[in-house]
């Protein structure tokens, strides 16, 4: 199990592959974001988005999958305060195979919970193609092995 | 966005947004699909985990503050359609920042959702748009601020009289 010392500044995790199926990203879309660009083809084609789309709420579901997939799961895990940012660089489209990598930008343990370590990190989801289509940077709350 | 465009929100309007009830069967749903961590998908794991109980991911949150958006936007514009008058729709955004998880959202929480306006501008690249600027909350029924973020989106600018 990982712990807030395993996690080194400058650490990067693979967060392995997803790919978005047409059906998922209508699903999400019809019960959490049921936008023109986001439910319907030829709406979509003549938006700003340019085709039929993932909402970016989806798209950060997506991530979070992910992360929980390539490291969180064998982790101390213990949630998230927040994150600074949230940028959607791209659409994500129908059938898109993704890729995600995150990136431990700092650490410290908490002063107030010396139980918990606080890391700072980056998310990266990008397509097969090397597009970034979304960045995150946030916090990611960490158990202490040994506090 | 809310049937309107980028000429008719000033900093300050607040739109009341709704609200979604979190149940154990859509948190469990959610989190099962998308963020399988201990505490949101097990329940004797998330009773000594770091919320006491079975809390929605943050995500969960996140998303049912765009449903209520979105519902009371396409409300808007039903009245809008109703007055005879064209659809504004809503517009992408390029994303969001400040977002902040600061209270768990527990099974059987009613969060009400609302968006106020910090302010606006036009888009210099994109000139039948601009860009609105605002904070999105959710609150839970003790009246207690579980969510919160700042948001860009683009909004349609008023045709030109012709």
């Amino acid at each position: 199990m990982l712990h807030y010392e395993d996690f080194h500044e400058g650490q990067s995790f693979d967060l392995g592959t997803y790919h978005v199926t047409r059906d998922e990203l209508l699903s999400f879309a019809r019960e959490f974001d049921p936008q023109p660009f986001h439910l319907d083809e030829a709406a979509a084609v003549s938006s700003v988005l340019g085709g039929l789309a993932a909402s970016g709420w989806h798209s950060c579901a997506i991530l979070m999958r992910m992360i929980c997939n390539g490291y969180l799961n064998r982790s101390a895990g213990m949630g998230s305060g927040g994150m600074d940012e949230v940028k959607w660089l791209k659409p994500v489209f129908a059938d898109e195979t993704l890729t995600g990598t995150m990136t431990v930008l700092s650490k410290r343990v908490s002063s107030k919970r010396p139980e918990m370590g606080i890391l700072k990190c980056r998310w990266e989801l990008r397509n097969v193609a090397g597009e970034v289509k979304m960045e995150q940077v946030g916090i990611n709350f960490m158990g202490v092995r040994a506090p | 966005m809310m049937g309107l465009h980028l000429e008719d929100v000033e900093a300050g309007q607040v739109f009341g947004l709704g609200s979604y009830l979190f149940t154990r069967e859509n948190m469990l749903e959610f989190a099962r699909a998308f963020d399988p961590q201990p505490f949101h998908v097990d329940d004797e794991a998330a009773a000594r985990g770091p919320f006491g109980g079975l809390a929605a991911s943050g995500w969960h949150t996140a998303a049912a503050w765009m449903k209520c958006y979105i519902a009371t936007s396409q409300e808007a514009e039903a009245r809008r359609r109703g007055e005879g008058l064209s659809a504004v729709g809503t517009g992408p955004s390029p994303g969001v920042s400040n977002l902040k998880w600061l209270k768990p959202v527990l099974a059987g929480d009613t969060i009400s959702y609302r968006c106020t306006v910090k302010g606006k501008r036009p888009m210099v690249t994109r000139p039948q748009w601009g860009l609105m600027f605002s904070e999105g909350e959710g609150f839970n029924q003790a009246g207690e601020r579980v969510f919160s973020f700042d948001s860009t989106v683009l909004m349609a600018r008023r045709p030109p009289l012709s």
